[in-house]
C-alpha cells in the first residue's frame, strides 16, 4: 500500500531572484504516499500555497525536483504539463471556481469532457459523485444557486471525477462556515476511504487540522515538523 | 463610394464649364476680352483619337433689355450641335425649342427677370471686337434652365455666326472646349495638343488649371472625409480594443482555473477566438441594423445645406443638399472593415492567453 505518488527532492522556490529575493520554499524533501490525507499547516506566508503550486506543476521550482508517480514533471513542456494535470492531478481552490454557466453536474462532466471520456461514462461518474457529495437534488443548479459549501463539494467532485493520483486543495474551507467546513471534511475523508483518493490540503483551521492523518508544518519555507496519527 | 461621387462631380462640372481641356489665345485666360480671341474657322486645329468632341465658343458680355428692364448678360456664341454633345444644352430646354440657325436661347432666371416669353425679341448692346459698337435684336426661340444661379440669371446663347456678326468678330473664337472619352488620359492628350499648337499663339489648359476652386474643394472634401473616416475607425477600434481588454482581464482568473485543471491554452484560445468572432459579427450586424433607420431617415429627408457651403455647391451646379446613400455596398464595405479591425484586435486576447501565468492569474 505504501507507494509514493509525490516525491520532492531539495525543492526550493525563490521569488524575485533579481530584486529582493524571497525564499518561499527552502530545501523541502517530501514524500506523499498513495491514500494519504495530509494537511500542510503553518503561519501565513510560510509557503503553503507555493508548495502546493510546485507539486501541482502550476509553478516552476528554482531548484530541486518534483516527481509524480514516475514522472519528473520539471521535464515536461507546458502543454504536456497541462495535459498531465488534467489526467493525474485534481485541484480544489479556496474560492470554488466553478464555471458559472454550467450546472453542478456539468461542471463535473466538463473535466471528463476535456479528457475525451464518452458520454455514458461522464453521466455515470457525475451522477455517482453528485450522489456521494449529497448533491443529488441540487445537481442541475448553477453555481450561483448553490451555497458556498455546496459549491465546494461540487469542486471536490470535479477534482475526483477523473480519478487523479492525488488532489491538491489550497485552503478549501477558508470561505466556509463551521458547519459547511465539517461536512466538506467528512466528505473528503469519506472519499479518501471509499475511492482511496489521496488528499493534500493546506489550512489554518484547527478543526481541519484535527481531521488530518498526517500534519506537515512549514515555517519560513522549511518543514519543521511532520507527524502522522 | 466617395470617389465615385467625385468622378461624377468632376464630370458634371467639367462638362459644363470648360471641358477636360480648353484652347485659348495666349492671354485670354488672364483677361477674358474679345480682343484676346483667335482666328478659328469651324475647322478643328488639332486632332487626337481620344477627343470625343471639340466645341468652339465665342463668349463675351452684353447689356440686354426687354421692355423697361435691363441686365448684364454673358453671351455665348455656340455651334448648337457640338454644344449639345458637351453640355447637353438641348436637354435643358424648358420652353420653346433648341437653337438651330437664328434667334437666341435665354436662361430661365433671366427670362423671368426681363418678363420675357418665347417669341419676344431680346435687345442687346455691347462693345465688339476692337471697340466697335455692337447692337442687335434676337428673337427668343427657347428658354433653358440651369441649376447654377449664376448661369440661370445671365446666360444668352446665339449661334456662332450671329454672335460673330453681333460683335463684329468675323471668323473669331474665344475658346475650344475639348471633351475626352477617357478623362485619365487628359495629361497625355494635353501634351500632344500642345505640340500641335506650337507657334500658333494658342494655349491649351486642363480643367484643373482652369478650375482650381473645383480641385481645391474636392481635395478638401475628400481629405476631410478621409480624415473623418479614419478618426471614426480609430474611435471604433479603441472601443473594440477596450472591450477585448475588459473581456480578457475580467476572465484572467477563469482562464487561470481552466489552465490549472488541465485545459490546454490552445483550447481556451480556440474558445475565445470563436467568442471574438461571434461578438464581432454580432456587433457589426447590430450596428447595421441600428443605423439603418437613421440612414433611411436622412435618405428620405436629406440635410439641406446653408451658407457658404450651399453657395459652393450651387457654384458647381449641385443642389445644396447632403445626399445620403442607401447603397447596400456601403454597409457591406464598412461592415467588413469593422469586422476586420475587430478580428485584428482579437489577436490581443489570444496573446494574453498564450502569456497567461496560471499562478498569477489565480491570485487575481
Ligand atoms: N508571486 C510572488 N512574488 C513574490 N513573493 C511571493 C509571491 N508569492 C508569494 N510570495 C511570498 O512567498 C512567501 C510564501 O507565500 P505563500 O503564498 O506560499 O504563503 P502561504 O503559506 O500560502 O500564506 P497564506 O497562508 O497567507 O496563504 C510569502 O512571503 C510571500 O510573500
Ligand atoms: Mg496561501
Amino acid at each position: 500500500m505504501s507507494m509514493p505518488v509525490i516525491e520532492t527532492i531539495k525543492l526550493k522556490k525563490v521569488y524575485n531572484p533579481d530584486k529582493i529575493p524571497v525564499v518561499a520554499i527552502d530545501s523541502v524533501d517530501l514524500t506523499i504516499e498513495q491514500g494519504e490525507f495530509t494537511a500542510i499547516v503553518g503561519p501565513s506566508g510560510c509557503g503553503k500555497t507555493t508548495l502546493l503550486n510546485l507539486i501541482g506543476g502550476l509553478d516552476v521550482p528554482t531548484e530541486g525536483s518534483v516527481k509524480v508517480a514516475d514522472t519528473q514533471i520539471g521535464q515536461l513542456r507546458e502543454a504536456q504539463l497541462t495535459d498531465f494535470r488534467l489526467k493525474h492531478i485534481g485541484f480544489v481552490f479556496q474560492s470554488y471556481n466553478l464555471i458559472p454557466v454550467l450546472t453542478a453536474r456539468e461542471n463535473v462532466e466538463f473535466i471528463m469532457l476535456l479528457q475525451n471520456s464518452d458520454k455514458k461514462e461522464r453521466e455515470g461518474r457525475s451522477a455517482e459523485l453528485m450522489e456521494k457529495m449529497g448533491m443529488k437534488e441540487a445537481m442541475d443548479r448553477r453555481p450561483a444557486e448553490l451555497s458556498g459549501g455546496q459549491q465546494q463539494r461540487v469542486a471536490v467532485a470535479r477534482a475526483l471525477a477523473s480519478r487523479p493520483k492525488f488532489i491538491l486543495a489550497d485552503e478549501p474551507t477558508a470561505n466556509l462556515d463551521s458547519k459547511s467546513t465539517e461536512s466538506l471534511l467528512d466528505i473528503m475523508s469519506r472519499m479518501n476511504q471509499e475511492e482511496n483518493a489521496t488528499f493534500i490540503f493546506s489550512t489554518h483551521d484547527h478543526r481541519v487540522i484535527d481531521k488530518a492523518r498526517r500534519v506537515i508544518t512549514l515555517e519560513d519555507g522549511k518543514i519543521t515538523s511532520d507527524e502522522r496519527r | 463610394m466617395q470617389l465615385g461621387t467625385y468622378e461624377l462631380m468632376i464630370d458634371n462640372t467639367v462638362r459644363f464649364y470648360t471641358g477636360h481641356l480648353g484652347i485659348h489665345q495666349e492671354g485670354y485666360w488672364e483677361e477674358k476680352i474679345l480682343d484676346n480671341s483667335f482666328e478659328g474657322g469651324n475647322q478643328v486645329p488639332v486632332t487626337n483619337e481620344n477627343i470625343t468632341v471639340m466645341v468652339p465658343r465665342l463668349t463675351s458680355f452684353a447689356l440686354s433689355s426687354f421692355g423697361d428692364r435691363t441686365r448684364g448678360v454673358m453671351v455665348n456664341g455656340i455651334d448648337p450641335e457640338r454644344e449639345s454633345v458637351l453640355t447637353a444644352l438641348d436637354k435643358k430646354i424648358v420652353k420653346g425649342r433648341y437653337l438651330t440657325d437664328r434667334g437666341s436661347l435665354i436662361a430661365e432666371g433671366l427670362a423671368s427677370y426681363l418678363k420675357l416669353q418665347v417669341g419676344d425679341t431680346l435687345v442687346m448692346i455691347s462693345q465688339g471686337y476692337h471697340g466697335v459698337n455692337a447692337a442687335g435684336k434676337f428673337p427668343v426661340v427657347g428658354i433653358v434652365k440651369f441649376p447654377v444661379p449664376e448661369l440661370n440669371q445671365q446666360s444668352v446663347y446665339l449661334t456662332l455666326d450671329e454672335a460673330r456678326s453681333f460683335y463684329g468678330a468675323e471668323g473669331l473664337l474665344t475658346s475650344y472646349s475639348i471633351l475626352l472619352d477617357d478623362p485619365s488620359v487628359t495629361r497625355q492628350v494635353q501634351k500632344e495638343v500642345e505640340k500641335q499648337l506650337a507657334g500658333t499663339g494658342l494655349r491649351v489648359m486642363d480643367w484643373k488649371t482652369m478650375m482650381p476652386e473645383l480641385v481645391q474643394s474636392i481635395e478638401l472634401d475628400y481629405y476631410g472625409g478621409l480624415i473623418m473616416i479614419y478618426i471614426l475607425y480609430a474611435v471604433i477600434a479603441f472601443g473594440i480594443f477596450g472591450t477585448f481588454i475588459m473581456m480578457t482581464k475580467e476572465r484572467t482568473y477563469e482562464f487561470g482555473i481552466l489552465v490549472s485543471i488541465g485545459m490546454k491554452k490552445r483550447k481556451i484560445q480556440a474558445m475565445v477566438a470563436i467568442e471574438v468572432f461571434l461578438l464581432s459579427l454580432f456587433g457589426v450586424l447590430l450596428g447595421v441594423v441600428a443605423s439603418f433607420p437613421l440612414n433611411l431617415y436622412f435618405y428620405l429627408n436629406p440635410i439641406r445645406l446653408t451658407g457658404n457651403l450651399a453657395e459652393a455647391y450651387e457654384k458647381f451646379g449641385f443642389e445644396p443638399v447632403m445626399p445620403f446613400s442607401m447603397d447596400p455596398v456601403i454597409y457591406y464595405d464598412q461592415g467588413l472593415v469593422i469586422l476586420f479591425i475587430a478580428l485584428v484586435l482579437g489577436v490581443y486576447p489570444m496573446l494574453s492567453i498564450m502569456r497567461l501565468n496560471s499562478v498569477k492569474a489565480l491570485k487575481e
